[in-house]
């Protein structure tokens, strides 16, 4: 045999089709004695002294091991060779050993010691490549050597040899399952290792040798969390399907409130909001959980811990990954562990993989069919993703069908069974009885569509392709069964069909249908029946059993027409070659016949035989698949495979998490500083059920648009409530308390508001844009004065105001502090703007070279003066509610300019004025927050005061402030909405309503509001700058104004031009300013070099060459004034 | 994981194997050959395959199955993943993917395989770290190997592998440095027989070819980034960058790779580049009908569309056509039922037209449905999408590297129904 195969070796060369007939050919003795020659030959060439030769064998030899030949009998002529001097020699050589060492164990002993040699070697290269060699020879006598190594290359230096370790590990396991608790020990140390190169190797042996022994991961699974990105793309999966069976071990199900966010969600519906996983429950469910409700409250309410939110977040941008397998990884471990609410993003990753390989598609689809049962809202967006090409493979088709049945529901069924109908034209037939049967599953599914579909169903009875027809008939028969009585024309109409239709499964439906609802027919069902005992003999076994049923029915029910057929069809199917028909017949003619020895079962005859039936389910072959792990091959196959793990429940109690904790110092607060935002956070999420007070929807709260800031707040009183705030800060503590006065006041304050009747608004035309632009300007100038005030009349002058309040200066402090967060989202978002940063600079330990730190409140001294200022400026306007309300309008003051949007004339009496707040907007970040406050100066309240029809420059987005619903008159109230301006300065366009009028507004953003400070040291200034030269420099020489002598005055002048934050600067001669712009996140770097003479110089370096521009001018402006 | 992997050709023969673990015999296969039997189309085998001692999980790719066997749960797409490696692999290195091609390199394909994979797992399949152990052929090489008798494995041990940045093997060496940048975009779409789009999508691609000296640090960003909705990345480049930015950083693997792939937000209203009027009819009495397609631009944003082509696949039931193009040529494929049009550059003035009559099966009923087209075509110098390359900047070298850019949009599944 292997001689044989030599010889076609030799004989084939490169090309050798059908060579496999030689090896079978028992005749070709000729053939053998040459071989043998052959076989000498390579020999020789193995032996011979030049390693040309030996690699030219070598080739050879390979060659016939790559197409399956038995070269096994050159074993100790290779052999010799392992220490070969040439490399591809060698390689070749262990290429043949790791094949053939198994089956010549003794010989394969002497190519040991050059291993062992090997494993010594000062390179590491040759090191691994000699364990690799070592671990792959499966011979059992060596495995106390291999066990040697692999400890010994466990603590090697080299990562790359630790790496292989990890790799021999299951290797040796395969050969000597005894070995595990060695070998245990090594995958303990290994899984310790810190590099991204053992990781992924180790967790592989972890899975393959002990996946049991979760406790092992404990210690290691932040580390793993952390390294996930920078590992390698395959181990990227097996530690990702690792932790997700680790996280469903330690972790508390997320969902497990999910009665309560429930709750929520139903009283959201009825106010009118959808709410959109309510429709995937079923009522009874519902019902059960409301009853369940009360006691749910009582419990704990579900804190998720940092640890499991720490996976998600690091598995999150592997979505990303170019790696089908690592995607379908991250999926699945957000299918199965994230909250409900996050689930989503998986979507659009999934759909994409649909664009790859169709067996890709074929698996992903798989997939989302599982997916689509439990969480249809998340793909219902890319519902016409799964539409179907006629070129797709049938298998895809099919799947798709499946996708596309699942995510049917009232409101896109209409545009699915569109899609259907040319689906059913398809000349592939299989798609298209899966096609109808897609119907059918519509149909059952969903109540309005029945009739439709059954209709539809019908008119393909007449469908020249008996297949279709076929598939039509099963089908209109499930959903007859649904509602027999309002069918019968359908029913004879099928009966017809008798005569044309073929196949055995339709025909077999037909005479089921007519045999159960025979009384509908009462005229039909005999004859058929007449006609059938004609044909009876030549039916397929199926349509017989029918046929008999069918008699059976009409005897018991109209036995005067059908006595003597009954009796026909009975003894010919006594007579039938199927035992199974003969013995039905035998049965049924007992039973229904009434004979001196039939028992008292032939009276029950007819409750036997026609008893109500239940309708059958059709229900997707996806339905519960998802006990099994998502992406794994048993999903796929729906049958556990070998070695599969099953995915855990969630534990009913979480397990001690400490045991997590590493003896790190820096990493332990990063950790509780999380929880205590986690908590934060999850109570957010709870809040609606909590909470009770009917003040919170007041008008001021919703300008919030139900942002995070809103509600971090809103948790941060709550907390103070519970008393559980002991990790907070005593800042945020404190802030929780006041706002829980605030609320109060908050309340007293709508009741005030709502005291007050409304007075009918009167009718004035509604002046020109244009005039409010002049108004408008007309302002400037004034503002421009006051802008030139020094910080410090600013705080005196808001005092003054303050004062007017006719409170204390402590108290009036605190209390515009509440009146803010009362109206804006600003100062409450400052407590969770720290938290932000905290957050982000954890994500900055896992990625330390590209990152912006966060703008920082605390951090840039320097600035600490204009900001507070600023503060106290947004004060000042909100503390105007009662006492300005003449159109004068506030005095702006401070580095924030209000420019005016409607002016109270044109707006009959309702004016709008505009500021740029510099906070960053929650909702979205690329977003230039904008303060709008409105003040009704009219005699009646405006109402429902929204934004319409925006008119934006492509690209450009508007976060809508919420409605404001009434504004009674003399009132004034503030929202913030969010602009992204795309980077651009161009005006964004929309309409202001109120209930009785649109006016057409604009906001123009000046270049310095489309930035945001970020925070930098010096060194990163330089650097940066160093990169922005060129085109992207821009650097103008002014002569400062009057009053600009001075850093102070330079300083608050910029900062005043353009949302920048201060860098710190050695010398005192140069200020530094750094920002992003909002929406690209381009890096703006001002500097303004002052000499003696009130010379200066600007420069201002940035990528986008038409913001620099802009900007320069606009410095240059504000420090020549 | 992966325990062996065996090539067929269309024929059902086995003409390569492997193993990384104990020898599984070939006759393992012959599950996998009579469900090829079955499917009426080399696609539609299913690709996961159950038999009593081990499962199946196949791949269809250039005409060739690459089939693997496994005995324990593994996720499924990560072997399919891995299969298409290999196929890319030896496309990679030998040009195409073909039986010959790896019949003639089958010790090198052997070599690399050894290479991919360390017990089922795999090990190296980054190509830059291959081909440092490996090294493709050349002609040159190849002759300069006959004379000398030297070899195509590397001598140096591959570096590659011990590095952070696998896929870019250590001192790159080039006279001209130069970076270039394809921005391929497909259309992806499905109009209905009126002409009106059911359904259709952008899907875009960055492919790279970089020849940079030493290690070069990338940044390319992009006029409006804003267009991409979804995206996947090789994994050089940095994704917080991205997340923060919206630039592509990355430290390029050396020679052609994908940079990216991406999908255009769904909101912005895909452009249409051609429309299609087209009227098939079958005649009552069977035996015969008329076919009258003509193509023309719509929105073409001013540029030429190109290398038309239209796919029309028939009724089982017809037997010739006899069709007259005013441009381009058309070949019916009796066998397959398949009738591909083959237009050239579309002219706005005389839009080509293909008309003529359809000869069916005598005695065949007429055929209910109507057959879909399929188009084909590509504009030079245009992404569809408006997707623009603002600049592309260079860290880390000190050298002035030689940029390009271009655009091309093509027709991805771009489906007409008729």
């Amino acid at each position: 045999m292997s001689a044989n195969s030599a010889f076609n070796e030799e004989k084939g060369g490169s090309s050798n089709v059908g060579e496999p007939e030689y090896g079978h050919d028992p005749a070709s003795g000729g053939i053998f004695s040459s071989d043998y020659k052959r076989h000498d030959d390579l020999k020789e060439m193995l032996d011979s002294n030049k390693d040309s030769l030996k690699l030219e064998a070598m080739k050879r030899i390979v060659a016939m091991i790559a197409r399956g030949k038995n070269a096994s009998d050159l074993f100790p002529a290779v052999v010799k060779n392992v220490a070969c001097k040439n490399i591809e020699v060698k390689k070749l050589v262990y290429v043949y050993l790791v094949r053939y060492a198994e089956e010549q164990q003794d010989l394969a002993l002497l190519s040991i010691s050059t291993f062992q040699r090997g494993l010594k070697d000062p390179n590491q290269l040759i090191r691994a490549s000699a364990l690799r060699v070592l671990s792959s020879i499966r011979v059992t006598i060596i495995v106390p050597i291999m066990m040697l190594a692999i400890k010994e290359a466990a603590s090697d230096m080299s990562p790359y040899v630790r790496k292989t370790a990890a790799h021999a590990i299951p290797k040796l396991y395969s050969l000597d399952p005894d070995q595990k608790d060695c070998l245990i020990e090594v995958i303990e140390k290994l899984l310790a290792d810190k590099t991204t190169l053992v990781a992924g190797s180790v967790v592989m042996a972890f899975e393959e040798v002990c996946p049991e022994r979760i406790d092992l991961i404990h210690k290691n699974y932040r580390k793993l969390c952390n390294l996930l990105i920078d590992v390698e793309e395959w181990g990227q999966v097996v530690i990702i399907n690792m932790l997700t069976r680790y996280a469903r071990t330690q972790f508390l199900n997320p969902n497990m409130n999910e009665s309560l966010l429930e709750e929520g969600g139903g009283e959201k519906a009825f106010y009118g909001s959808d709410g959109d996983d309510d429709e995937e429950e079923d009522k009874d469910e519902k019902d059960k959980k409301k009853a369940e409700a009360p006691s749910v409250v009582k419990r704990k309410p579900y804190v998720m811990d940092p640890d499991h939110r720490l996976l998600l977040r690091n598995t999150k941008p592997l979505l990303q990954s170019r790696n089908a397998a690592v995607v379908m990884a991250v999926a699945q471990l957000y299918f199965h562990l994230a909250p409900k609410a996050e689930v989503g993003v998986i979507a659009k990753a999934l759909v994409r993989l649909m664009r790859s390989h169709s067996e890709v598609q074929y698996v992903v689809l798989q997939n989302v069919a599982t997916m689509s049962i439990k969480r249809r809202g998340m793909f219902e967006p890319y519902l016409k993703s799964f539409y179907i090409r006629s070129t797709d493979p049938t298998q895809i088709k099919v799947l798709k069908l499946e996708v596309l049945t699942n995510l049917a529901n009232e409101t896109n069924i209409s545009t699915i069974l569109r899609e259907f109908q040319t689906y059913i034209k398809s000349m592939d037939k299989d798609f298209v009885a899966a096609t109808i049967q897609a119907i059918g599953r519509c149909a059952t599914n969903i109540g309005e569509v029945r009739d439709t579909c059954l209709n539809g169903l019908v008119q393909l009875l007449s469908n020249r392709d008996e297949l279709v027809v076929a598939e039509s008939v099963v089908v209109i028969k499930k959903l007859l069964q649904m509602q027999p009585e309002q069918h019968s024309d359908i029913i004879k109409h099928m009966a017809k069909l008798t005569d044309n239709i073929q196949v055995p499964m339709a025909r077999a439906s037909i005479l089921w249908l007519i045999g159960e609802y025979c009384e509908h027919v009462p005229k039909i069902a005999p004859d058929v029946l007449r006609k059938m005992a004609k044909t009876f003999t030549n039916e397929e076994d199926i349509v017989k059993l029918q046929i008999i049923n069918l008699a059976a029915k009409l005897y018991l029910t109209n036995s005067k027409q059908t006595k003597l057929l009954t009796q026909y069809v009975l003894n010919l199917a006594k007579y039938d070659q199927n035992y199974d028909i003969r013995d039905r017949a035998r049965f049924i003619r007992q039973l229904i016949v009434p004979t001196d020895k039939s028992g008292a079962l032939s009276k029950y005859a007819k409750k036997l035989f026609l008893a109500l039936k239940p309708a059958p389910v059709l229900e997707s072959p996806f339905k519960d698949r998802d006990h099994f792990q998502l992406g794994s091959l048993s999903h796929l196959l729906n049958a556990k495979a070998g070695g599969y793990q099953e995915l855990p429940d969630w534990p009913e109690a979480a397990p001690d998490p400490s045991v997590r904790n590493v003896e790190v110092k820096e990493s332990v607060p990063e950790w509780t500083k999380c929880s205590s935002r986690e908590k934060r956070k999850e109570k957010k999420v709870e809040k609606p059920f909590y909470s009770d007070s009917e003040g919170e929807s007041g008008p001021t709260e919703s300008a919030d648009s139900a942002s995070d800031t809103a509600s971090d707040s809103e948790s941060g009183s709550e907390e103070s409530g519970s008393g559980s705030e002991s990790e907070e800060s005593d800042q945020q503590s404190e802030s929780g308390s006041e706002e829980d006065e605030e609320e109060e006041e908050r309340k007293k304050k709508k009741e005030k508001i709502k005291a007050k009747k409304p007075v009918p608004e009167s009718d004035s035309e509604q002046s020109s844009e244009e005039e409010g632009k002049k108004t408008e300007s007309k302002n400037k100038p004034r503002r421009g004065g006051s802008d030139t005030e020094s910080g410090e009349d600013k705080d005196s002058e808001t005092e003054s105001s303050e004062s007017e309040e006719e409170e204390s200066e402590e108290e009036s402090e605190e209390e515009t502090k509440k009146k803010k967060k009362a109206t804006v989202s600003k100062p409450p978002s400052k407590p969770p703007k720290i938290d932000n940063k905290k957050e982000k600079k954890e994500m900055s330990l896992l990625d330390l070279d590209d990152f912006d730190p966060a703008p920082s409140l605390s951090q840039v001294t320097p600035l600490n003066n204009f900001l507070s200022s600023s503060l106290v400026t947004d004060l000042e306007g909100l503390s105007l509610t009662d006492n300005v309300l003449s159109p004068t309008t506030i005095t702006p003051s401070g580095n924030l300019k209000t420019y005016e949007l409607l002016h109270r004339i044109t707006g009959e009496g309702l004016s709008v004025e505009y500021c740029f707040s510099r906070q960053p907007f929650s909702p979205d970040p690329h977003m230039v927050a904008v303060q709008i406050q409105f003040t009704n100066s009219a005699a009646s309240e405006a109402k429902n005061l929204h934004i319409e029809d925006a008119k934006l420059q492509s690209g450009m987005r508007m976060k809508e402030f919420p409605e404001i619903e009434t504004l009674p008159a003399g009132e004034t109230v503030s929202v913030v909405m969010g602009i992204d301006f795309c980077d651009s300065t161009q005006a964004a366009n929309f309409q202001l309503c109120t209930h009785t009028r649109k006016f057409f507004v604009s906001i123009q953003p000046p270049v310095g509001e489309l930035m945001m400070p970020i925070f930098m040291t010096e060194n990163e200034f330089k650097k940066e700058q160093g990169q922005l030269m060129g085109m992207n420099e821009i650097t103008e020489k002014v002569t400062l104004g009057e009053k600009c002598h001075g850093e102070h005055a330079v300083i608050q002048r910029v900062t005043t031009a353009a949302n920048l934050s201060r860098v710190p600067c050695g010398s005192d001669k140069e200020c530094r300013f750094a920002g992003k712009t909002v929406t690209s996140g381009s890096l703006v770097l001002v500097s303004v070099v002052t000499k003696d003479n009130g010379a200066a110089q600007v420069t201002v370096n940035c990528e986008k060459m038409v913001i620099g521009t802009m900007l320069v001018k606009d410095i240059l402006q504000t420090l020549t004034q | 994981m992966i325990h062996s992997l065996f090539l067929v050709n269309p024929s059902g023969d086995i003409f390569l194997e492997k193993h990384w673990k104990s020898v599984v015999s070939r006759s393992v296969c012959d599950y996998f050959l009579e469900a090829r039997e079955k499917a009426l189309d080399p696609e539609d085998v299913p690709p996961v395959i159950s038999t009593p001692h081990h499962y199946l999980i196949s791949i269809y790719r250039d005409k060739l199955f690459f089939l693997s066997v496994i005995q324990t749960e593994v996720p499924p797409l990560f072997v399919i993943e891995f299969l298409h490696r290999v196929a890319e692999m030896i496309q990679d290195y030998f040009g195409e993917c073909s039986e010959t091609v790896i019949k003639d390199n089958v010790v090198m394909v052997y070599e690399l395989l050894e290479e991919m994979l360390d017990n089922g797992f795999p090990l190296a399949t980054e190509s830059n770290v291959l081909k440092e152990m490996i090294r493709p052929p050349t002609i040159l090489r190849s002759v300069v190997n006959t004379l000398t008798g030297s070899s195509n494995v590397g001598d140096k041990l591959p570096t590659g592998q011990l590095s952070t940045i696998p896929w870019r093997r250590a001192g790159v060496k080039y006279t001209n440095n130069e970076a270039y940048f394809d921005v391929v975009e497909e259309i992806d779409a499905i109009l209905d027989r009126t002409g009106t789009t059911v359904f259709a999508e952008i899907q875009g691609v960055v492919e790279a070819c970089v020849k940079l000296s030493g290690m070069p640090d990338l940044t390319l960003s992009f006029m409006n980034p804003r267009l991409l909705d979804d995206v996947s990345f090789h994994p050089c480049v940095r994704y917080k960058r991205w997340e923060s930015e919206r630039v592509l950083s990355f430290i390029p693997p050396d020679g052609n790779f994908t940079l990216m792939t991406y999908h255009v937000n769904a909101q912005n209203l895909v452009a249409i580049p051609v429309y299609v009027k087209h009227s098939i009819n079958f005649f009552e009495s069977g035996s015969g009908g008329r076919l009258d397609l003509t193509v023309g631009p719509k929105q073409t944003m001013g540029k030429t569309v190109e290398g038309v082509l239209v796919t029309v696949h028939m009724p089982k039931t017809v037997l010739s056509v006899s069709l007259n193009a005013t441009q381009g040529s058309y070949t019916y494929d009796n066998a397959t039922k398949v009738l591909v049009w083959d237009i050239g550059k579309l002219n706005p003035q005389k839009l080509p037209n293909l008309r003529g009559s359809l000869s069916l099966q005598t005695g065949a009923p007429k055929p209910e449905e109507n057959p879909s087209l399929n188009i084909d075509l590509k504009i030079q110098q245009l992404a569809i999408s408006g997707l623009k390359v603002n600049r592309l900047d260079m860290f880390g070298e000190k050298y002035k590297p030689f940029k390009g850019v271009k655009y091309i949009t093509k027709a991805g599944k771009f489906q007409v129904r008729m």
